[in-house]
């Protein structure tokens, strides 16, 4: 298949992340192989199928400038451990700030009140497995730079984005970045280890003229050290995108309003998958019945110009994770091959439950969050279309190049996405910008109405952040360009 | 260790905390902790799902050296991390520039005493009668009509809170509090299309909750008239916010009129003190007083007395929402309301929902909306919505796939009436809105 021509390099590091981990998370408290055992055995005593503790370190910092000037600095340090006990369908949890046996024993009693007495079930032997692939360094990214070289990064994107135009009035620019290590220690013989950087940059400009102000921002990340935004000038690029985009809708007229063609730019527009079909096809709402796509396997839910994947494979991407969080190595999972649905997003108690395998699906925000069935990177592969020509095919409709965020309701199927900056198509050309509108569909109709599929996927910058059931995960999005013959614009021109 | 201890062992950690940083150097600092903690149950098809026990703690510190300053949490708060994290806090101070605007708040407006405001009701509740109590709202929902086929289950949590502020002024407050809720969401199927809707109730003290029966009445009565819902042709309409959605109509005009806004120029309602917002029968206030309030709170996040205040008075704005720093940046005084807003009161008329629908006459009735698509730079305003169509006064039909759009400003100044059905389960307590006209998107 040929969607994966654009990755990048494959990290080749021979460095094994159950050492740092182990390191980081158990040596301190001392804890032996005996004793997570014992915990373990603990909560399996009872009627358990499936036990696993989940040990996470996580470092955070920011950086802002706002005002032409260093503002804010924080630092925010994240370390506990969840106890989780499934029986069944039947879930307990618990969790620790302390990483020290006695805390972990509370946790492990109270996971453990979900199940009756008289379980039989048994530790596995750990199978120390190496992380199966290293699609990002252990390095910390909140080191790869010096302190004083994060700020004048943030000054010169700051100075860039007040040069390029006179009109811009109010310039914030911030680096954040984390570095987390996790060790997940499963009764399934589970004993695997993650190391993961994650880092932003971002701009956000307000333009102001003749009284009216207008935003615009952008940004990018990955998983990497803050360098990567010095390659290529990167991060001037975004203080560039950021007023072009701010000035762009200072001219905007007001959006149409109706049912109309709607071509979308490829890229962070990608996110119409992630709503309209990704968390419909999340393992959780498919186990219970609860999606509009449930128990649609194998029928057609997009036009045969549609293959739709989850890739949490690609080298250094935002979304991207060598294992999930349950220690499963993640992988490509088709989910809709030319218009016909192929597949679910599983972790590992959905997937037992439907009588399958975890994809690598099963993702947390932290130690004190539950596994459940999440994303990683959401894009459609390319088709054979130019987008000029998909352009030109619309007599009268809408091209929608950046969007804010959307929402989704999984069991009637209805959809929304914000457009932040658009265009109206007249007879085959982009004319003039129109001011941001919801666009709204339905997840299992809006693909059948997808005529036309250009020939430039792109992948978003990487700066999607997924919620579901309270908890935030990076993800990615991407898709080329679009046309969806029919969909619902919510302007308000008439 | 017993809940007294733990408390008081919480208040050694910021006293303790403030005065390191004032061994490291620093010239000012205030810190501040939460301790939560838990239980949470939900049941599936007269199962259990999950049983959840939460302890959570997170230690904020800012320290300040002249104008300049570092912040840094942790969620570690043994001697020696806590060492570890304010010396980071003090090497961020030495990067982040000098801001005059930046500091603790002004000593005269911190809190000077802590008014008991009726919030914590502890509720020692075992996860087997938690369980018995889901069962039965959920049950209720199941079986109250044949077209309720599944579930997405009943959820009941208590949590009880500690809250722990201190700064340099000598300003060390703390109050506890509790919230306990019961929601319940079932599924309802017509021909091919399923429809999903919930209720809740949620309190400080268990005993003002809504029996677990009627929850689960309501969740499933609200699923099933859901169902066979349609689009409507694009038009031109007015349009009434049921008051469980009205309040984040309220709180797109509080984040217009926040100082981070203001101040930063990202806002479409800047320069309006004194200004008309509203029609002239409308008042809001600001109550953080409440007794039981969900929004209550006797200090807000950087230790400032909060007290009852007007932001609406005849339709015209009294005041901005304003913490220290963004008052100063304004060259105003703080609200008190550093972390947001807390008890927010709107006037109403005497009219219920049935009786605003009879006014309206012909319209959409929207009962939720999807989506983010609220631009506080410029007030447009556009959403996903789901509801029903009125006509003659009464509900015709329930309608789904619509977005609904105008500008925020021309629709808080075209709101006709605030019905009286006022949505207490929020700590913004509005009735239904009632909006002249909107542009709805459909066929």
């Amino acid at each position: 298949m040929s969607y994966k021509d654009f990755t990048m390099q494959t990290l080749e590091l021979e460095t094994d992340y159950l050492d740092i981990a182990t390191h980081t998370l158990l040596e301190p408290a001392g804890l032996s192989d005996q004793q997570l055992q014992q915990v373990l055995g603990k909560v399996l005593g009872h009627a358990v199928d499936y036990a696993d503790l989940y040990f996470q370190s996580a470092h955070h910092e920011s950086w802002i400038l706002e005002d032409g000037i260093i503002k804010e600095g924080s630092y925010h340090i994240d370390y506990g451990v969840g106890v989780r006990a499934i029986s069944g369908e039947k879930t307990g949890f618990a969790y620790s700030d302390d990483i020290i046996l006695p805390a972990l024993e509370q946790a492990a009693g109270a996971a453990r009140t979900i199940a009756l007495q008289g379980g039989k079930n048994k530790i596995q032997v750990w199978n120390r497995l190496p992380t199966p692939r290293l699609l990002y360094g252990v390095e910390d990214p909140l080191r790869s730079m010096q302190d004083a070289d994060k700020i004048t990064l943030l000054r010169q994107l700051d100075a860039e984005a007040r040069k390029a135009d006179p009109r811009i009035q109010q310039v914030i620019t911030s680096l954040s970045g984390v570095h987390e290590i996790i060790l997940i220690v499963g009764s399934d013989g589970t004993f695997s280890a993650d190391v993961r950087p994650l880092v932003r940059l971002n701009v956000s400009v307000i333009a102001e003229e003749n009284g009216r102000r207008e935003q615009g921002s952008s940004g990018g990340g990955g998983r990497f050290g803050y360098t990567h935004f010095l390659e290529q000038d990167l991060g001037l690029g975004y203080a560039r995108e950021a007023v072009r985009q701010a000035l762009v809708n200072l001219q905007a007229m007001p959006a149409p309003a109706g049912s109309m063609p709607v071509v979308l730019a490829p890229g962070w527009p990608g996110v119409l998958l992630h709503e309209a079909v990704g968390h419909g096809l999340e393992g959780d709402f498919n186990r219970k019945g609860s999606s509009a796509f449930s128990g649609r396997i194998g029928e057609r839910v997009a036009s045969p110009l549609c293959t739709v994947v989850d890739d949490g494979t690609l080298p250094g991407r935002r979304g991207s994770l060598n294992i999930d969080d349950e220690g499963t190595p993640s992988q490509c999972t088709v989910l809709i091959e030319n218009g016909i649905l192929k597949g679910y997003l599983q972790d590992k108690l959905n997937a037992r439950l439907m009588n399958t395998k975890s994809t690598g699906n099963g993702r947390r925000e932290s130690y004190a969050h539950l596994t459940i069935p999440r994303m990683t990177n959401t894009y459609m592969l390319a088709g054979n279309h130019y987008p000029e020509e998909i352009i030109a095919s619309v007599d009268k409709g809408l091209y929608a190049v950046n969007f804010g965020g959307g929402q989704v309701d999984t069991t009637s199927g209805k959809f929304v996405f914000n457009a932040s900056e658009a265009y109206l198509i007249e007879n085959g050309k982009i004319t003039k910008p129109v001011k941001g509108a919801t666009l709204i569909g339905s997840g299992p109709e809006v693909l059948k109405q997808v005529t036309m599929v250009g020939n430039d996927l792109k992948l978003d910058a990487g700066v999607g952040v997924c919620g579901k059931e309270g908890q935030s995960v990076p993800v990615g999005v991407g898709q080329p360009t679009l046309k969806i013959e029919t969909m619902t614009v919510g302007g308000t021109e008439r | 260790m017993n809940t007294e201890s733990q408390w008081s062992n919480l208040k050694e950690v910021v006293a303790s905390v403030l005065e390191q940083a004032k061994s490291l150097g620093m010239d000012a600092a205030e810190a501040g902790v939460s301790y939560e903690s838990g239980l949470s149950v939900t049941v599936r098809l007269g199962e259990v799902e999950t049983i959840e026990f939460n302890h959570d703690k997170s230690l904020g510190i800012t320290v300040y050296k002249g104008k300049k300053k570092g912040s840094v949490s942790t969620t570690d708060i043994h001697p020696d991390a806590l060492h570890a994290t304010l010396e980071a806090a003090c090497r961020i101070a030495a990067y982040t520039e000098e801001d005059p605007c930046s500091g603790l708040a002004d000593p005269d407006c911190i809190a000077t005493s802590i008014p008991d405001l009726n919030l914590y009701h502890p509720w020692d509740i075992n996860p087997e009668q938690a369980v018995v109590w889901a069962k039965e709202c959920e049950a209720t929902a199941r079986t109250l009509d044949s077209r309720i086929v599944n579930s997405d289950g009943a959820t009941f949590s208590t949590h009880n809170r500690f809250r722990v502020y201190g700064n340099t002024h000598g300003f060390l407050g703390a109050y506890p509090s509790t919230r306990h809720s019961l929601s319940c969401t079932v599924i309802a199927k017509a021909g091919d299309s399923m429809q999903r809707d919930y209720d809740f109730t949620i309190a400080r003290d268990g005993n003002d909750l809504t029996p677990r029966g009627r929850v689960g009445q309501r969740a499933a009565e609200k699923t099933l008239r859901r169902l066979n819902a349609r689009k409507i042709k694009t038009c031109e309409a007015p349009v009434i916010f049921a008051s469980e959605i009205a309040g984040g109509l309220i709180g797109s005009f509080i984040a217009a009129i926040s100082g981070g806004n203001l101040y930063r120029k990202s806002s479409f309602l800047l320069d309006h003190l004194g200004k008309r917002i509203f029609p002239k029968f409308v008042q809001i206030e600001e109550e953080p007083h409440l007794p039981k309030g969900l929004g209550s709170a006797p200090f807000d996040q950087e230790g400032v007395a909060t007290k009852r205040h007007d932001i609406i008075k005849d339709g015209m704005l009294q005041s901005y929402v304003l913490g220290s720093y963004s008052a100063r940046k304004l060259g105003l005084k703080t609200t008190g309301n550093c972390g947001g807003i807390h008890n927010l009161i709107l006037s109403h008329s005497q009219y219920s929902l049935p009786e605003l629908l009879r006014g309206m006459n012909k319209g959409l009735l929207v009962t939720e909306l999807l989506g983010h698509g609220v631009n506080i730079v410029t007030g447009d305003y556009s959403r996903g919505a789901a509801g029903f169509w009125v006509e003659n006064g009464e509900i015709q039909y329930p309608v789904e796939e619509i977005t609904i759009a105008g500008n925020l400003k021309e629709m808080f100044s075209n709101l006709v009436a605030v019905g009286n059905d006022v949505e207490k389960r929020s700590n913004i307590l509005t009735g239904s809105l009632w909006i002249d006209h909107m542009t709805i998107a459909g066929n």
